[in-house]
């Protein structure tokens, strides 16, 4: 398809030294931690935003800080642009190379160094995945909250750069409000530890401005994150509706009865059936939306939650409900909406938007999303975190068809535009990128941009770290 | 005279920026001025209050957000949501009790300095709860940042460095945030006579529990008589906070007592005595004393807190309680501050900060308020001060470790 996100221009003085650049590279890591054929770069060149790609000049797993720390200190010293890249599941092309970077993965520091269950915390490298997390202290009570879709594959690091959340992020937060401290290596090499095992920390709030940087304040080579209690049950509910706006409304006056469920998830019938037809998760087919209730706690209490729910759902003609009858029946539930993303491109290519919106304009934002995708002659599926507003539009297209593929960004351009009108956000959890970089001005004037790229520039006044990203390529502070 | 700017719009406060920024003059960022003491000294040409700035913008109590002018009193911030049953979940402490001020805390003033309770456990602190924020730069720009949605990924997160900023970047002028329903009721359940460290196990051991406790702190025997007017049982007492529906919390107390059946003697507060109780513990009653006695807000791992003031005790005279699981500890000096003796055991126990808060003339002017940083670091927060006010004019001398 045509490009039409662009990029830096490579620059020719670095890609002149490649050969040398490759050489004084193998010379600062281990065996095994550099890659420069171009076969074993291919697997680098685009992450989960599959529509662009990039082979990058070389790509470096180091296994410790140093390591990290030696090859930054380098790469400032001769100009050369670096790319973090945990997992490489980003949606939004967080770890899109370039060609004239240096890919940093973070793929074999994947060790828990410090579970503390009295301090309910831990401390792990950042190529440690969210699941494994969950997993390293499940059998003593405790998991990790935020849980991304994408929880099997991508990695703690990849979740600081994006400030991840996924489906229980309405109770729990999402990961900059469960992160306690990181090891940071700055570009010019300083490694530095921001925050720690305590609830706060001295002086600004730089582990907040870093969580969410995607990637261009420094790299995270270890991070502490907060373990919490697990509830003693959790229950997933199927409501099934005859409409998105009933759906919608009912999602609202749930939240406004003072219930504040772990997750409330909705699909509309495209991906209801699209889900269904891959997990088999026993989703209603005959009805227009479909939330996904999930309540926790004991026995009784979730009973009696979920009547009150059930009684706010019947005054918005609730057509169906499931409760989950088994743990295998409520892993289903989740299985089908975890994979949606998925299940869907088993179907068509798609493009998926992640804008916020105040829960009042949930109804009336859903609407317009099916009118601007129909008027491109697409169609969509809608599956989103209702309970905090985060839409996810997937925008059902064709790859291989240049003029499909333009109309499906044209139309992804037009709804989150949509979203920032409504008083919401172009992005809640998959970050900015590359795909939004562009729309960044829709949302920002150019003083509040400006600070924004000011606090970065104090961090990499270069502008090599990760460079492409998030900032509107004109119009940056110069060095 | 210094000279005391108070404009009523956002305007009004950019070009009394832009002035100073261009003249050169320092400017002292104040709101309702309950919580100047916090921080080290300032030392500025001129004054620039919020205060005028004031009133709710938007509330949607259905979106459980906020919007006000940062010169909103905290008082009416409260009011109306108390209206609507909802609340600040991060429960901000009021300083009038320690520092013996008068007057009205504002909402921006809340955020500046991230002030948050005892539910910060789970709750987050107020810079959790913080999703937007209009500012005036030290270049006299209006600046927004975040939003008024929960989840807002979109650019640099500069939400959370305005919070606890203590007015060094910025002038705050419009603040959104989250707000969450008032639990239907709360209890709190009192395990009695534990000595500091068998403390800090049991609420260790009660915040691993699945039944949500929403506060856990400890309040020795020196202090315990200071709360809900002497009617906590003898003996230090470790509190536990529970909150949610009657039905929930009765059963959840049921199970947090036998969880905790091995340690100690058990009895329980009600929903009103729960209330009175947090609320003194957020406002650092037993250290309300109308003296200027210094005060450290100390804030560590919780398996450290009483360890320190068991390494303290051994070389001066201090007195303390614990809120945070034993991770904050406040800290009472019965002469001198003893900033190097703290701060040494801070460091040799784990790491974490002491902030002095209170402090006598001579002290208070000897001793960075704040724990000082690591080089990289201050280098590091000092350039990004920079981005945000290149002449320095915001609240001089605030963070001694930057200034």
């Amino acid at each position: 398809m045509p490009e039409t996100i662009g990029f830096l221009k490579p620059r020719q003085a670095v890609l002149d030294r490649r050969p040398e650049i490759v050489a004084d590279l193998a010379d600062l890591l281990p065996e095994g931690c550099l890659i420069s054929d171009e076969r074993g770069l291919k697997p680098f060149e685009t992450d989960a935003f599959l529509a662009y790609r990039r082979l990058p000049l070389a790509v470096v797993l180091p296994e410790t800080t140093e390591q990290v720390s030696a090859v930054l200190k380098y790469c400032s010293r001769y100009g050369i642009p670096v790319v973090p890249r945990g997992a490489g599941t980003s949606l939004s092309g967080g770890a899109i190379p370039q060609e004239d970077a240096i890919v940093i993965g973070l793929s074999k520091m994947s060790r828990i160094l410090d579970v503390d269950f009295f301090n309910r915390t831990a401390t792990v490298q950042a190529g440690v995945t969210n699941l494994n997390i969950s997993e390293a202290v499940s059998a003593d009570g405790f998991f990790y909250a935020p849980d991304p879709s994408s929880q099997l594959a991508c990695t703690i690091g990849g979740n600081i750069g994006m400030n991840s959340g996924g489906a229980h992020c309405l109770k729990y937060g999402v990961t900059t409000n469960n992160l306690l401290g990181v090891k940071l290596v700055l570009f010019d090499g300083t490694v530095i530890e921001l925050g720690g095992k305590a609830l706060d920390a001295a002086g600004y709030d730089l582990l907040g401005l870093v969580c969410g940087s995607e990637g261009q304040l420094g790299i995270v080579t270890e991070a502490t994150v907060r373990l919490i209690a697990k509830p003693e049950g959790a229950r997933p509910v199927l409501f099934g509706f005859a409409s998105s706006e009933a759906a919608g409304t009912c999602v609202a006056d749930i939240i406004g009865s003072g219930i504040i469920p772990v997750a409330i998830e909705f699909m509309d019938r495209p991906a209801i059936e699209i889900c269904e037809a891959f997990a088999h998760a026993g989703y209603p087919l005959d009805v227009e939306a479909l939330l996904i209730v999930e309540v926790e706690g004991a026995e009784a209490e979730m009973d009696a939650t979920l009547q009150s729910i059930i009684e706010i759902a019947r005054r918005h003609g609730v057509m169906t409900i499931k409760e989950s009858q088994s743990a295998l029946e409520a892993a289903l539930i989740w299985k089908g909406r975890k994979s949606a993303f998925g299940a869907t491109g088993r179907v068509a290519d798609y493009i998926c938007m992640d804008g916020t919106v105040p829960l009042s304009q949930l109804s009336y934002v859903l609407r317009r999303t099916g009118e601007i995708v129909a008027g491109y002659g697409l169609r969509v599926a809608n599956v989103f975190h209702a309970g905090d507003g985060n839409m996810h539009p997937l925008i059902l297209y064709n790859i291989n068809d240049p003029e499909d593929a333009a109309r499906a960004e044209a139309a992804g351009n037009d709804i989150l535009k949509l979203c920032v009108d409504a008083g919401g956000c172009l992005t809640g959890e998959h970050g900015v990128g590359i795909e939004k970089r562009d729309l960044m001005r829709h949302q920002f004037n150019k003083a509040d941009l400006d600070q924004q790229m000011a606090a970065r520039a104090a961090f990499d006044p270069q502008w090599l770290l990760n460079p492409s990203k998030v900032f509107p390529l004109e119009g940056r502070p110069a060095a | 005279m210094i000279v005391h700017f108070e404009p009523a719009s956002e305007e009004g406060i950019a070009s009394v920026v832009r002035s100073a920024a261009a003249e050169r003059v320092t400017l002292a960022i104040v709101g309702g001025g309950t919580r100047s003491g916090l921080g080290n000294p300032v030392r500025a040409d001129r004054t620039l209050s919020s205060r005028r700035l004031s009133g709710i913008v938007t509330y949607n109590p259905a979106e459980m957000t906020m919007s006000a002018l940062a010169g909103t009193p905290l008082a009416e911030v409260e009011a109306a949501l108390a209206a609507n049953g909802q609340m600040l979940s991060f429960e901000p402490m009021d300083h009038r009790p320690i520092f013996g001020t008068t007057g009205e805390p504002t909402i921006g003033g809340v955020f500046a300095a991230n002030v948050s309770g005892p539910r910060r456990t789970v709750a987050g602190a107020a810079r959790d709860n913080l999703l937007g924020v209009r500012f005036v730069n030290g270049r006299g720009e209006l600046v927004k940042a975040g939003g008024r949605v929960m989840k807002n990924v979109t650019g640099l997160d500069l939400v959370k460095l305005m919070a606890g900023s203590y007015g060094t970047l910025g002038i705050l002028t419009e603040v959104t945030f989250k707000v969450l329903p008032v639990p239907p009721t709360a209890a709190t359940v009192v395990v009695s006579a534990l000595n500091d460290a068998e403390a800090a196990a049991v609420m260790a051991e009660a915040m691993a529990q699945p039944v949500e406790v929403s506060g856990a702190a400890h309040l020795p025997e020196s202090v315990r008589g200071r709360f809900i007017d002497g009617a906590l049982p003898d003996g230090a007492a470790t509190v536990l906070r529970v909150e949610g529906f009657a039905a929930s919390v009765e059963m959840r107390v049921e199970k947090l007592v036998a969880a905790l059946s091995r340690f100690g003697q058990r009895s329980q507060l009600d929903a009103g005595q729960t209330k009175t109780l947090w609320a003194e513990i957020r406002n650092v009653r037993p250290y309300a004393d109308g003296t200027a006695r210094p005060l450290w807000r100390v804030s560590v791992a919780p398996s450290a807190g009483h360890q320190i003031v068991a390494a303290l005790r051994l070389q001066t005279g201090v007195d303390a309680f614990y809120d945070w699981q034993g991770g904050l500890v406040w800290l009472r000096m019965e002469a001198e501050s003893e900033a190097e003796l703290v701060r040494r055991y801070v460091r040799a126990l784990g790491g974490g900060h002491a902030t002095l808060v209170r402090a006598g003339g001579e002290a208070r002017a000897g001793t960075p308020a704040f724990e000082p940083q690591p080089p990289a670091v201050a280098q590091l927060s000092e350039r990004v001060r920079a981005s945000f006010d290149p002449a320095r004019i915001f609240n001089p001398g605030r963070l001694a470790a930057v200034d």
